[in-house]
C-alpha cells in the first residue's frame, strides 16, 4: 500500500461518502458561515460571513489575533464544534461541490479525518496518554478502513517513517509522554495523514514549539504537500510563519475575514486598516532600530461587538460611517490591487490610494 | 570580554546614546561570573536519593550597565529562566556570584537581600496568573510599599498609585478594579507600574510580551523602552522571540544548554554571527516579507534539545551542529580530526577572530539577515493620517 499513489485517486473520485461530487467545484468552498455560541451573557458571534476558497496543492493562511474566531472556522469545517453552547446557524461548507453541514452525521464522519484531518497546536493534549503513538495511529486505519491489527501496523511504521520520526519500528511503542514537542506534533501530523486526506487543517501546529523546531516542521508539512498535492489550511497568529509558507492569506478580526489576497500583495498593499496596523506593530528580525507604531486599545469583546466596524475603535482612518455601517468583504474599486483581493473597508480606497 | 567591545562601540557611536541614557564609562549595576545552578535529580518517595544533576545553569557571565538592556535568548530549556530567578534568589544558586552595586546577592543576609529585591524587579510572563485576582488594582500596586517599608507615606500611597497607572497607561480611575477587568497587554501594564513602584535600579523581564497578540505586544514594548529611556533602569530582557529582542535591546546573550554560547552587541549577534547555533536560530526564525522566502537559506538542525541532565561531552552544541557534521564530513576524506576538539573539550566562551565571545573552536562569521534601518522602511500607512 503506497500512500502517495491514492491520494490522486481521492481528488479525482466521483462519489465523496456516496454524494457525487461536482468536478467543476473548488476543493473547499466556505461560503457566508455563521456560527453563534450561546453564553450566559449573550449570543456570540465567533464567525460571521465567512467566505474563503482553497484548491489543492495550495496553502491558504488563516490569520488572527485571539479570540478573532480563526480556530472556530476551523472547527466547523471539521464539523466539531462543541454544541451547545456552539452552533452553525448559516452558509455552507462545500468540499468538493458537496455542502457537508447538509450530510446525515453518518457521511460527515466518513468525510472527517478520511478527507478532510486536522492537527492542533498542542499535541500533549491531543494525543491519548495511555495509548502508544503506534496504537493511535494505526487506530485511524483499522476504524476508517478495517485495515487488520497487523497490516495496520505496519502502515503506521511508514507514516512514521514519513514524518521523519527517527527509529520509527522501535519508537511505535513508546508513549505520548516518550516524545518531545517537536516528536508529538509529526505523530499527530502522521495521524492527521493515515488516511491521505485531500485537506488538512493545521491549527497553530507550531505555536508551542521552539523557533528551530518549528523550522523542522513547517518544512515537514511543506514536503508532503507537495508530495501529495493536499491543499493545506494554516491557522496562526504569526505573521512570520504565514510569509514563509501561504499562498494566500484570509486576515481575521472580530469573527469575520477583513483582508484575503494574495500573501505577496497583501503584505505589500495592504488595504485594510487592521492588516496595516499588524505590519506596523511586528518587529522584525530584519529591521533595526526606530520604534513600533502599535494598534491602540485591545481587540474587542465579542459579546460587547462594536457598532458598525467593529475595528472602528482603534482605527486611526475612521469616520462616522464606519460606526453606523459594517462594511461588506468586496473587491477595492477599479481593482487597483490585484484581482484576488477582498477587503472589509469603507475606505479601502484611499488607503490604496495614498500608498 | 563582552564590556570591553561595548564600550568601544559606544564610542565610536555617541549619536546613538542620545535616544537613550548616557551611559559611557559607567560601572556594570549588575554584573554576574560563573553562575551555576543544577537541580538534583531524585529517585523514590519514602527515601529520596539524588541520581543526578539537572545542569540548568552552567558557568554563565554577564554585566549589565544602568540604563542598558541586555537580551537574553534561547530555546526552551536553555536555562535562561533559571538565570532570572536565580539572581533574585528564588533559587538557591549552586555556584558564582553576583555583584550588585558591589555587593555579592549570593552571599546576602536575608535582609540584605530583602533590600536588594527592591531595586531589582522583577516582570513576568503571564499577566494572568502574577496579579493576585483578589486583590484590586491599587492594592497590586501598592503591595511593594508594604513589604518595603519607608519608602511612601501611607497617606500618600493612592495618589501615587494613580500617577503610577497614568504612566503606564492606563486610567488612574481604574483603581478600585480587580485583575479580570482588564486585558491581557493591561494586565503585563499593571506588572510593570508595580514593579516601578519602589524605583528599581534594575528590571529583570522574563518572557513580559510573549503571551500578548502582536498588536497589543508593540503597546508594551514601547511602553518598556519610554520607561527605560525616563528612569534609566538596566533590563535583563529575557524572551525566545528574536525579534523582538533585536528591536529592545542593545546586547544580547544566546543561550543553550545552561550556556552562554554567544554574546555582543545587537549588530554583533544579528548581522556577524559567529556561532552556529546563533547562526541556525536566526536562520530558522521566520521573516515577515514573503519576498524574501526565496532569498533565505536556512540552515535546519536535526533532533532536538539533549537533557541537561546528561549534557554531551564537549562542546554541550556538538550533537546538533552543522558545522561540526560538515567537518567530519570533510575530515573523513582528508582524514583531519578537527571534530576531536568539539568532543573533548568545552569551548570557552571567548574572542577568537572575531571582535566578540562566542564559545565555538571554530567560529566563522556568516552572514544570515539582511538587515535594514527601520527609518528606511517604509510601511504603508506611513503616508497616510
Amino acid at each position: 500500500m503506497t500512500t502517495t499513489t491514492s491520494v490522486p485517486s481521492k481528488l479525482s473520485a466521483s462519489t465523496v461518502a456516496g454524494h457525487d461530487v461536482d468536478p467543476d467545484a473548488p476543493l473547499l468552498q466556505v461560503e457566508d458561515l455563521r456560527v453563534e455560541f450561546t453564553m450566559p451573557t449573550g449570543t456570540v458571534v465567533a464567525n460571521d460571513r465567512v467566505n474563503y476558497q482553497l484548491d489543492a496543492g495550495e496553502t491558504l493562511a488563516i490569520l488572527g489575533e485571539s479570540g478573532s474566531g480563526k480556530s472556530v472556522s476551523a472547527q466547523a469545517v471539521m464539523g466539531i464544534i462543541d454544541s451547545p453552547p456552539g452552533a452553525i446557524t448559516g452558509g455552507a461548507v462545500r468540499y468538493r461541490g458537496i455542502d457537508l453541514l447538509q450530510l446525515p452525521e453518518k457521511d460527515r464522519r466518513k468525510v472527517r479525518g478520511d478527507h478532510i484531518s486536522i492537527i492542533f497546536q498542542d499535541a500533549l493534549t491531543a494525543l491519548n496518554p495511555v495509548y502508544t503513538v503506534g496504537f493511535q495511529i494505526a487506530e485511524m486505519l483499522r476504524v476508517h478502513r478495517g485495515t487488520s491489527k497487523s497490516e495496520a501496523r505496519k502502515v503506521a511504521v511508514d507514516l512514521m517513517d514519513r514524518v521523519k520520526i527517527p527509529s520509527a519500528r522501535e519508537r511505535l511503542d513508546a508513549y505520548p509522554h516518550e516524545f518531545s514537542g517537536g516528536m508529538r506534533q509529526r505523530v499527530m501530523i502522521a495521524m492527521s495523514l493515515a488516511l491521505d486526506p485531500a485537506v488538512l487543517i493545521a491549527d497553530e501546529p507550531t505555536t508551542a514549539l521552539d523557533v528551530t523546531v518549528q523550522a523542522q516542521v513547517m518544512d515537514l508539512l511543506a514536503e508532503l504537500q507537495a508530495e501529495t498535492g493536499m491543499g493545506l489550511i494554516l491557522i496562526t497568529h504569526d505573521l512570520g510563519v504565514v510569509a514563509e509558507v501561504a499562498d494566500r492569506v484570509a486576515v481575521m478580526y472580530a469573527g469575520r475575514i477583513v483582508e484575503t489576497g494574495e500573501i505577496d500583495d497583501v503584505y505589500h498593499t495592504p488595504t485594510h486598516p487592521y492588516t496595516i496596523g499588524l505590519m506596523e506593530s511586528l518587529p522584525q528580525l530584519d529591521v533595526k532600530g526606530g520604534r513600533l507604531r502599535p494598534i491602540p486599545g485591545s481587540p474587542p469583546d465579542l459579546t460587547r461587538r462594536p457598532s458598525g466596524c467593529a475595528f472602528h475603535p482603534r482605527c486611526r482612518f475612521a469616520q462616522q460611517v464606519c460606526v453606523d455601517k459594517d462594511p461588506e468583504l468586496r473587491i477595492p474599486a477599479a481593482s487597483m490591487v490585484d484581482d484576488d483581493r477582498l477587503a472589509a473597508c469603507h475606505f479601502s480606497e484611499e488607503i490604496v490610494d495614498a500608498q | 570580554m563582552p564590556s570591553d567591545a561595548t564600550d568601544a562601540e559606544q564610542q565610536m557611536q555617541p549619536a546613538e546614546q542620545q535616544m537613550t541614557v548616557d551611559r559611557s564609562g559607567d560601572e556594570p549595576v549588575l554584573e554576574v561570573r560563573n553562575l551555576v545552578k543544577h537541580f538534583p535529580l531524585t529517585q523514590g518517595i519514602v527515601f529520596k536519593r539524588t541520581i543526578g544533576q539537572i545542569q540548568a545553569v552552567d558557568d554563565v557571565s554577564f554585566s549589565i550597565r544602568p540604563g542598558e538592556t541586555l537580551g537574553l535568548v534561547g530555546e526552551s530549556g536553555s536555562g535562561k529562566s533559571t538565570v532570572a530567578r536565580t539572581l533574585l534568589r528564588l533559587h538557591e544558586p549552586t555556584g558564582g556570584e553576583a555583584f550588585f552595586q558591589g555587593q555579592d546577592l549570593f552571599t546576602m543576609s536575608n535582609k540584605d537581600m530583602r533590600a536588594a529585591r527592591r531595586d531589582i524587579q522583577m516582570i513576568f510572563q503571564d499577566p494572568y496568573s502574577s496579579l493576585n485576582p483578589r486583590m484590586t488594582v491599587g492594592d497590586i500596586i501598592a503591595e511593594p510599599w508594604r513589604i518595603h517599608t519607608g519608602i511612601l507615606p501611607r497617606n500618600e500611597q493612592r495618589d501615587r498609585v494613580a500617577e503610577l497607572l497614568d504612566l503606564v497607561g492606563l486610567n488612574p480611575d481604574h483603581i478600585n478594579r480587580f485583575p479580570h477587568q482588564f486585558s491581557g497587554g493591561q494586565r503585563q501594564r499593571i506588572g510593570v507600574a508595580r514593579a516601578l513602584a519602589v524605583n528599581p535600579s534594575v528590571i529583570i523581564a522574563d518572557e513580559p510580551v510573549s503571551a500578548l497578540d502582536v498588536s497589543v505586544q508593540a503597546q508594551v514594548v514601547n511602553l518598556l523602552e519610554d520607561i527605560q529611556a525616563e528612569f534609566g533602569i538596566a533590563f535583563l530582557f529575557i524572551a525566545h522571540d528574536l525579534s523582538v529582542v533585536r528591536h529592545i535591546a542593545d546586547r544580547v546573550a544566546v543561550m543553550y544548554l545552561g550556556k552562554i554560547i554567544e554574546i555582543g552587541t545587537e549588530e554583533q549577534i544579528y548581522d556577524r554571527p559567529t556561532h552556529p547555533y546563533t547562526q541556525a536560530l536566526l536562520s530558522a526564525a521566520p521573516i515577515a516579507d514573503p519576498r524574501r522566502r526565496a532569498a533565505s537559506e536556512r540552515i535546519l538542525l536535526q533532533g532536538d534539545l539533549p537533557s541537561p541532565s546528561n549534557p554531551p561531552s564537549g562542546c554541550r552544541f556538538r550533537t546538533r551542529c552543522w558545522l561540526f557534521n560538515q567537518m567530519k564530513e570533510e575530515d573523513e576524506a582528508t582524514g583531519g580530526n578537527r571534530t576531536d576538539k568539539c568532543i573533548n573539550e568545552p569551548p570557552e566562551l571567548a574572542e577568537r577572530d572575531y571582535d566578540h565571545p562566542s564559545a565555538c573552536h571554530y567560529p566563522q562569521e556568516r552572514h544570515i539577515i539582511e538587515t535594514v534601518d527601520r527609518a528606511e522602511v517604509t510601511t504603508p500607512g506611513d503616508d497616510l493620517p
